[in-house]
Protein backbone atom coordinates (compact mmCIF):
# COMPACT_ATOMS: atom_id res chain seq x y z
CA UNK A 1 0.00 0.00 0.00
CA UNK A 2 1.06 3.44 -0.59
CA UNK A 3 0.01 6.56 0.53
CA UNK A 4 0.81 9.90 -0.26
CA UNK A 5 -0.68 12.66 1.88
CA UNK A 6 -2.02 15.54 0.69
CA UNK A 7 0.05 17.47 -1.80
CA UNK A 8 -0.10 19.82 -4.91
CA UNK A 9 -4.18 18.51 -5.26
CA UNK A 10 -3.96 19.86 -8.77
CA UNK A 11 -4.75 17.00 -11.52
CA UNK A 12 -4.85 18.56 -14.59
CA UNK A 13 -5.73 15.20 -16.41
CA UNK A 14 -8.97 14.90 -14.30
CA UNK A 15 -10.59 17.82 -15.51
CA UNK A 16 -11.09 18.76 -11.66
CA UNK A 17 -8.71 19.54 -9.11
CA UNK A 18 -8.21 17.15 -6.26
CA UNK A 19 -9.24 19.98 -3.44
CA UNK A 20 -12.33 20.14 -5.88
CA UNK A 21 -13.11 16.56 -5.27
CA UNK A 22 -11.86 16.91 -1.33
CA UNK A 23 -14.42 19.80 -1.14
CA UNK A 24 -17.29 17.82 -2.98
CA UNK A 25 -16.58 14.35 -0.18
CA UNK A 26 -16.40 16.86 2.41
CA UNK A 27 -19.45 19.11 2.06
CA UNK A 28 -21.68 15.55 1.06
CA UNK A 29 -20.53 13.75 4.14
CA UNK A 30 -21.12 16.49 6.64
CA UNK A 31 -24.39 17.02 5.05
CA UNK A 32 -25.37 13.59 4.77
CA UNK A 33 -24.97 12.84 8.31
CA UNK A 34 -26.07 16.47 9.70
CA UNK A 35 -29.53 16.28 8.36
CA UNK A 36 -30.36 12.36 8.33
CA UNK A 37 -28.51 11.39 11.38
CA UNK A 38 -28.25 14.68 13.50
CA UNK A 39 -24.33 13.64 13.85
CA UNK A 40 -21.42 16.42 13.02
CA UNK A 41 -18.41 14.60 11.81
CA UNK A 42 -14.58 16.22 11.99
CA UNK A 43 -12.69 15.74 9.10
CA UNK A 44 -9.09 14.86 8.98
CA UNK A 45 -5.98 14.58 7.06
CA UNK A 46 -6.90 14.01 3.20
CA UNK A 47 -4.73 11.02 1.67
CA UNK A 48 -4.54 9.12 -1.37
CA UNK A 49 -3.64 5.93 -1.56
CA UNK A 50 -2.02 4.89 -4.95
CA UNK A 51 -2.01 0.70 -4.10
CA UNK A 52 -4.01 -1.64 -2.94
CA UNK A 53 -5.08 -0.82 0.55
CA UNK A 54 -4.06 -2.74 3.63
CA UNK A 55 -6.63 -5.50 4.70
CA UNK A 56 -9.48 -4.41 6.79
CA UNK A 57 -12.04 -5.58 8.82
CA UNK A 58 -15.57 -3.83 8.91
CA UNK A 59 -17.86 -3.19 6.70
CA UNK A 60 -17.07 -0.99 3.36
CA UNK A 61 -20.14 0.01 0.64
CA UNK A 62 -19.07 0.43 -3.01
CA UNK A 63 -20.58 2.52 -5.57
CA UNK A 64 -19.71 2.88 -9.45
CA UNK A 65 -20.05 5.96 -11.61
CA UNK A 66 -19.69 6.06 -14.89
CA UNK A 67 -20.31 8.22 -17.84
CA UNK A 68 -17.73 10.33 -19.65
CA UNK A 69 -15.84 9.63 -16.69
CA UNK A 70 -15.24 6.58 -14.38
CA UNK A 71 -14.97 5.81 -10.92
CA UNK A 72 -15.72 4.45 -8.02
CA UNK A 73 -17.00 5.92 -4.46
CA UNK A 74 -16.96 3.79 -0.91
CA UNK A 75 -17.05 4.22 2.74
CA UNK A 76 -15.94 2.24 4.96
CA UNK A 77 -15.79 2.18 8.57
CA UNK A 78 -15.77 -0.78 11.78
CA UNK A 79 -18.91 -2.81 12.21
CA UNK A 80 -19.48 -0.60 16.11
CA UNK A 81 -19.58 2.33 13.90
CA UNK A 82 -21.78 0.79 11.40
CA UNK A 83 -24.52 -0.13 14.24
CA UNK A 84 -23.76 3.31 15.51
CA UNK A 85 -25.37 5.36 12.25
CA UNK A 86 -27.93 2.63 11.56
CA UNK A 87 -29.29 3.21 14.76
CA UNK A 88 -29.42 6.66 14.51
CA UNK A 89 -30.74 6.47 10.77
CA UNK A 90 -33.85 3.99 11.61
CA UNK A 91 -34.31 5.21 15.43
CA UNK A 92 -32.98 1.66 16.67
CA UNK A 93 -30.38 0.42 18.60
CA UNK A 94 -28.66 -1.74 16.61
CA UNK A 95 -25.89 -3.84 18.90
CA UNK A 96 -24.60 -6.06 16.14
CA UNK A 97 -24.27 -6.20 11.75
CA UNK A 98 -27.64 -7.24 10.51
CA UNK A 99 -29.76 -6.30 7.09
CA UNK A 100 -30.86 -3.04 8.68
CA UNK A 101 -27.27 -1.96 9.46
CA UNK A 102 -25.98 -2.96 5.87
CA UNK A 103 -28.79 -1.52 3.97
CA UNK A 104 -28.23 1.93 6.08
CA UNK A 105 -24.43 2.43 5.61
CA UNK A 106 -25.46 1.27 1.47
CA UNK A 107 -28.26 4.24 1.61
CA UNK A 108 -25.72 6.65 3.57
CA UNK A 109 -23.08 5.53 1.09
CA UNK A 110 -25.70 6.02 -1.81
CA UNK A 111 -26.84 9.76 -0.69
CA UNK A 112 -22.99 10.94 -0.01
CA UNK A 113 -21.23 9.47 -3.57
CA UNK A 114 -24.36 10.95 -4.90
CA UNK A 115 -24.49 14.51 -4.11
CA UNK A 116 -20.40 14.11 -4.84
CA UNK A 117 -21.81 12.98 -8.40
CA UNK A 118 -24.18 15.77 -8.46
CA UNK A 119 -21.47 18.73 -7.76
CA UNK A 120 -19.50 17.14 -10.01
CA UNK A 121 -21.29 16.66 -13.07
CA UNK A 122 -21.42 20.24 -13.98
CA UNK A 123 -17.54 19.60 -14.97
CA UNK A 124 -16.93 16.36 -15.97
CA UNK A 125 -20.75 15.96 -17.65
CA UNK A 126 -23.89 13.44 -16.45
CA UNK A 127 -22.49 9.69 -15.01
CA UNK A 128 -24.88 7.12 -14.01
CA UNK A 129 -24.38 5.36 -10.16
CA UNK A 130 -24.51 1.77 -9.56
CA UNK A 131 -26.54 0.71 -6.77
CA UNK A 132 -24.29 0.13 -4.08
CA UNK A 133 -22.52 -3.39 -2.73
CA UNK A 134 -21.47 -3.39 0.73
CA UNK A 135 -18.83 -6.26 2.08
CA UNK A 136 -18.93 -6.91 5.99
CA UNK A 137 -16.01 -9.07 7.04
CA UNK A 138 -12.69 -9.72 8.53
CA UNK A 139 -9.12 -9.24 6.87
CA UNK A 140 -10.56 -8.63 3.18
CA UNK A 141 -8.75 -6.23 1.04
CA UNK A 142 -10.25 -4.00 -2.05
CA UNK A 143 -8.72 -2.82 -4.57
CA UNK A 144 -9.02 -0.86 -7.72
CA UNK A 145 -9.03 -3.14 -11.09
CA UNK A 146 -7.34 0.09 -13.17
CA UNK A 147 -5.07 0.81 -10.91
CA UNK A 148 -6.20 4.65 -10.34
CA UNK A 149 -5.58 6.75 -7.58
CA UNK A 150 -7.67 6.62 -4.54
CA UNK A 151 -8.67 10.34 -2.79
CA UNK A 152 -9.52 9.57 0.93
CA UNK A 153 -11.40 11.70 3.91
CA UNK A 154 -11.01 10.22 6.87
CA UNK A 155 -13.86 11.82 9.61
CA UNK A 156 -14.37 10.95 12.86
CA UNK A 157 -16.90 10.81 15.25
CA UNK A 158 -16.21 10.32 19.35
CA UNK A 159 -12.86 8.30 18.32
CA UNK A 160 -14.30 6.18 15.83
CA UNK A 161 -12.91 6.63 12.49
CA UNK A 162 -14.98 6.56 8.81
CA UNK A 163 -13.24 6.70 5.52
CA UNK A 164 -15.36 8.30 2.50
CA UNK A 165 -12.91 7.80 -0.91
CA UNK A 166 -13.11 8.19 -4.66
CA UNK A 167 -11.50 7.69 -7.72
CA UNK A 168 -13.18 8.98 -11.17
CA UNK A 169 -10.76 9.32 -14.44
CA UNK A 170 -11.60 10.05 -17.76
CA UNK A 171 -13.38 7.57 -19.79
CA UNK A 172 -11.36 5.88 -22.53
CA UNK A 173 -13.63 2.94 -23.31
CA UNK A 174 -15.84 4.24 -25.94
CA UNK A 175 -18.21 1.43 -25.98
CA UNK A 176 -18.73 2.35 -21.83
CA UNK A 177 -22.35 2.01 -20.36
CA UNK A 178 -23.70 2.95 -17.26
CA UNK A 179 -22.95 0.72 -14.40
CA UNK A 180 -24.69 -2.17 -13.89
CA UNK A 181 -27.00 -2.12 -10.65
CA UNK A 182 -25.03 -3.57 -8.17
CA UNK A 183 -21.84 -4.18 -9.52
CA UNK A 184 -19.50 -1.02 -8.76
CA UNK A 185 -17.20 -0.54 -12.27
CA UNK A 186 -13.48 -1.19 -11.60
CA UNK A 187 -13.37 -3.46 -8.11
CA UNK A 188 -11.45 -6.62 -6.73
CA UNK A 189 -12.39 -7.71 -3.41
CA UNK A 190 -9.51 -9.94 -1.97
CA UNK A 191 -10.72 -12.16 1.14
CA UNK B 1 -57.70 9.27 4.06
CA UNK B 2 -54.45 9.04 0.91
CA UNK B 3 -53.07 5.39 0.31
CA UNK B 4 -49.34 5.59 -0.85
CA UNK B 5 -46.80 3.65 -2.71
CA UNK B 6 -43.36 3.77 -1.16
CA UNK B 7 -40.61 2.82 -4.41
CA UNK B 8 -37.23 2.27 -3.31
CA UNK B 9 -34.18 -0.05 -3.14
CA UNK B 10 -33.24 0.77 0.62
CA UNK B 11 -35.65 -0.46 2.81
CA UNK B 12 -33.83 1.81 5.28
CA UNK B 13 -35.58 4.45 3.42
CA UNK B 14 -38.85 3.04 3.09
CA UNK B 15 -38.83 2.79 6.56
CA UNK B 16 -37.68 6.25 7.49
CA UNK B 17 -40.53 7.98 4.90
CA UNK B 18 -42.79 5.46 6.46
CA UNK B 19 -42.35 6.64 9.96
CA UNK B 20 -42.39 10.32 8.41
CA UNK B 21 -45.57 9.87 6.95
CA UNK B 22 -47.32 8.61 10.31
CA UNK B 23 -45.84 11.10 12.29
CA UNK B 24 -46.98 13.57 10.07
CA UNK B 25 -50.75 15.15 11.21
CA UNK B 26 -51.80 14.27 7.51
CA UNK B 27 -54.81 12.05 6.82
CA UNK B 28 -52.96 8.54 6.05
CA UNK B 29 -54.20 5.59 5.02
CA UNK B 30 -52.37 2.44 3.42
CA UNK B 31 -48.47 2.20 3.06
CA UNK B 32 -47.26 0.29 0.18
CA UNK B 33 -44.32 -0.58 -0.54
CA UNK B 34 -41.93 -1.96 -3.40
CA UNK B 35 -38.12 -2.02 -4.15
CA UNK B 36 -37.89 -0.75 -7.92
CA UNK B 37 -40.37 -0.54 -10.55
CA UNK B 38 -41.33 -3.53 -11.59
CA UNK B 39 -42.56 -4.59 -7.74
CA UNK B 40 -44.01 -0.77 -7.84
CA UNK B 41 -46.20 -1.48 -11.26
CA UNK B 42 -47.29 -4.58 -9.78
CA UNK B 43 -48.36 -2.99 -6.78
CA UNK B 44 -50.52 -0.29 -8.57
CA UNK B 45 -52.23 -3.24 -10.50
CA UNK B 46 -53.80 -4.42 -6.99
CA UNK B 47 -53.73 -1.66 -5.27
CA UNK B 48 -55.41 2.00 -5.52
CA UNK B 49 -52.91 4.62 -4.05
CA UNK B 50 -53.50 8.43 -4.50
CA UNK B 51 -49.65 9.60 -3.95
CA UNK B 52 -46.24 8.00 -5.15
CA UNK B 53 -43.26 8.28 -3.70
CA UNK B 54 -40.47 7.44 -5.70
CA UNK B 55 -36.56 6.74 -5.79
CA UNK B 56 -34.82 6.92 -9.05
CA UNK B 57 -31.65 4.79 -9.33
CA UNK B 58 -32.82 0.89 -8.66
CA UNK B 59 -32.09 -2.07 -10.15
CA UNK B 60 -34.71 -3.94 -12.45
CA UNK B 61 -36.38 -0.66 -13.69
CA UNK B 62 -35.19 2.77 -12.18
CA UNK B 63 -37.77 5.88 -11.11
CA UNK B 64 -37.76 7.50 -14.58
CA UNK B 65 -38.39 4.23 -16.50
CA UNK B 66 -41.16 3.59 -14.09
CA UNK B 67 -42.34 6.87 -14.24
CA UNK B 68 -42.82 6.60 -17.89
CA UNK B 69 -44.41 3.48 -17.80
CA UNK B 70 -46.93 4.82 -14.88
CA UNK B 71 -47.63 8.12 -17.28
CA UNK B 72 -48.26 5.33 -20.16
CA UNK B 73 -51.48 4.17 -18.29
CA UNK B 74 -54.74 6.28 -18.69
CA UNK B 75 -55.90 5.29 -15.48
CA UNK B 76 -52.97 6.17 -13.69
CA UNK B 77 -52.14 10.24 -15.91
CA UNK B 78 -53.27 12.32 -13.15
CA UNK B 79 -51.60 10.03 -10.36
CA UNK B 80 -49.17 12.15 -8.34
CA UNK B 81 -45.75 11.12 -8.20
CA UNK B 82 -42.75 12.66 -6.25
CA UNK B 83 -39.49 11.72 -6.75
CA UNK B 84 -36.95 11.68 -4.14
CA UNK B 85 -33.58 10.50 -5.29
CA UNK B 86 -29.77 11.47 -4.61
CA UNK B 87 -29.83 12.59 -8.23
CA UNK B 88 -30.31 16.84 -8.20
CA UNK B 89 -28.66 18.16 -11.06
CA UNK B 90 -30.99 20.51 -12.66
CA UNK B 91 -31.23 18.79 -16.15
CA UNK B 92 -32.08 15.51 -13.95
CA UNK B 93 -35.28 16.93 -12.10
CA UNK B 94 -36.38 18.63 -15.54
CA UNK B 95 -36.23 14.88 -17.02
CA UNK B 96 -38.05 13.58 -14.26
CA UNK B 97 -40.87 16.70 -14.68
CA UNK B 98 -41.08 16.08 -18.18
CA UNK B 99 -41.76 12.32 -17.81
CA UNK B 100 -44.49 12.96 -15.54
CA UNK B 101 -43.67 13.54 -11.69
CA UNK B 102 -45.41 15.92 -9.78
CA UNK B 103 -42.67 16.55 -7.20
CA UNK B 104 -39.28 16.25 -6.54
CA UNK B 105 -37.52 15.85 -3.07
CA UNK B 106 -33.13 15.56 -3.14
CA UNK B 107 -32.03 13.33 -0.66
CA UNK B 108 -30.59 14.16 2.35
CA UNK B 109 -34.10 15.40 3.58
CA UNK B 110 -35.23 16.32 6.81
CA UNK B 111 -38.36 15.16 7.71
CA UNK B 112 -40.19 19.06 7.59
CA UNK B 113 -38.97 19.10 3.93
CA UNK B 114 -40.90 15.85 2.80
CA UNK B 115 -44.26 17.07 5.22
CA UNK B 116 -43.86 20.30 3.16
CA UNK B 117 -43.43 18.92 -0.16
CA UNK B 118 -46.48 16.23 0.64
CA UNK B 119 -48.88 18.64 2.44
CA UNK B 120 -50.58 19.57 -0.54
CA UNK B 121 -51.49 16.29 -1.67
CA UNK B 122 -52.79 15.72 1.78
CA UNK B 123 -55.07 18.99 1.97
CA UNK B 124 -57.00 18.28 -1.34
Amino acid sequence: MTRSPKTDMTSAANGITQAELVEAINAATHEVFSTMLNLELTAGEVFVEKEEAAPASGVVSLIGLAGPWVGSGSLSCSAAFACRIASQFLLTEYNAISEDVLDSVAELTNMIIGNVKTALENRLGSMGLSTPTVIYGRNFQTRSARNQEWTVVPFTLDGERMCVQVCIAPNTDSNAQLPRPGFPVPHVLNV
Amino acid sequence: MLDVLIVDDSAAIRKILQRVLRQAEIPLGNVYEAGDGVEALATLRQQSVGLILSDINMPNMDGLEFLTKVRAEQAWQSLPIVMVSTEGTQAKVLEAVERGATGYVRKPFTAEQIKEKLACYFEK
